[in-house]
């Protein structure tokens, strides 16, 4: 009887460390969740913003990837956007627009069951530049295009 | 009732996968028209796409997408029974996620 309660509380102990271990790494990855948040969705330029993102590497522009999206957007609130690419091994898809105050809207890190396809909706300050980066197991992969916006997304 | 909806279709083999949320993914910089005071930021920040309990995509969102936010991914494969799973969390803490199943 006493060996059995014994027990129970050794393994009551034991779970109770795992478990605050487990809380403890979800924190942290969380904490760091945050930070990647707040370093990569701040206000500024593009070009801060594929810096911070991808650290000065190279962007190649490819054919390979394609942007569906409308070229004049009558509500730039809701802008359809779809991102597909023949690349082989994409990792992630990074949809940006230039003159939004925070140009990131989005990363996808996506596994090998998908395919490289992405549709989305943007809200998009003004006439933009939209462009769609592709991280792949060679290096990155770029395409642009123009958005003309009639009315504005923010603060409409 | 959950906040997610979400539709499957099986196509020549793939199977997309389209979700819909309702969330109001306020930026922080629009002005409530009758205070003219600033709405706080509410937006969702994470999105995790599961297919029978493995992460196929992981989403990190700004205040770029639209409110109600649409999104569409293609699976390769995916089988009638297949479940798929999304959940999200927004900047705010709160959380939801829904389970469909593939016919």
């Amino acid at each position: 009887m006493t060996a059995t309660r014994r027990s129970f509380i050794k393994k009551t102990l034991t779970a109770g460390a795992g478990a605050l271990a487990s809380t403890l790494g979800w924190l942290t990855s969380l904490k760091a969740l945050a930070a990647w948040q707040a370093e990569n969705f701040k206000q500024g330029p593009l070009d801060d913003a594929l810096k911070r993102l991808f650290n000065d590497q190279k962007i190649t522009d490819s054919q390979a990837i394609a942007i569906r999206i409308p070229t004049i957007a009558e509500n730039g609130a809701v802008v359809p956007i779809t991102v597909s690419s023949t690349l082989p091994d994409v990792r992630a898809v990074s949809i940006l627009v230039a003159k939004n105050p925070a140009p990131l809207a989005a990363r996808f890190e996506l596994s090998p069951e998908l395919d490289t396809f992405v549709s989305a909706r943007l809200k998009m300050a003004e006439t933009s530049e939209v462009i769609a980066v592709a991280e792949t197991g060679s290096g990155l992969y770029a395409a642009r295009q123009v958005v003309k916006v009639t009315i504005g997304g923010c603060g409409g | 009732m959950s906040s997610i909806k979400i539709r499957s279709k099986r196509e020549g083999g793939k199977t997309q996968i389209r979700a819909l949320i309702s969330h109001p993914m306020e930026t922080g910089r629009s002005r409530d028209p009758k205070t003219n005071q600033l709405i706080p930021a509410h937006h969702i920040q994470e999105l995790i796409v599961s297919h029978n309990g493995k992460v196929v995509a992981n989403g990190q969102l700004g205040a770029s997408i639209s409110k109600d936010p649409y999104f569409a991914f293609v699976l390769k494969g995916g089988e009638p029974g297949d479940k798929i799973r999304i959940e999200w969390s927004d900047n705010l803490g709160n959380t939801d996620s829904e389970e469909h199943e593939i016919k």
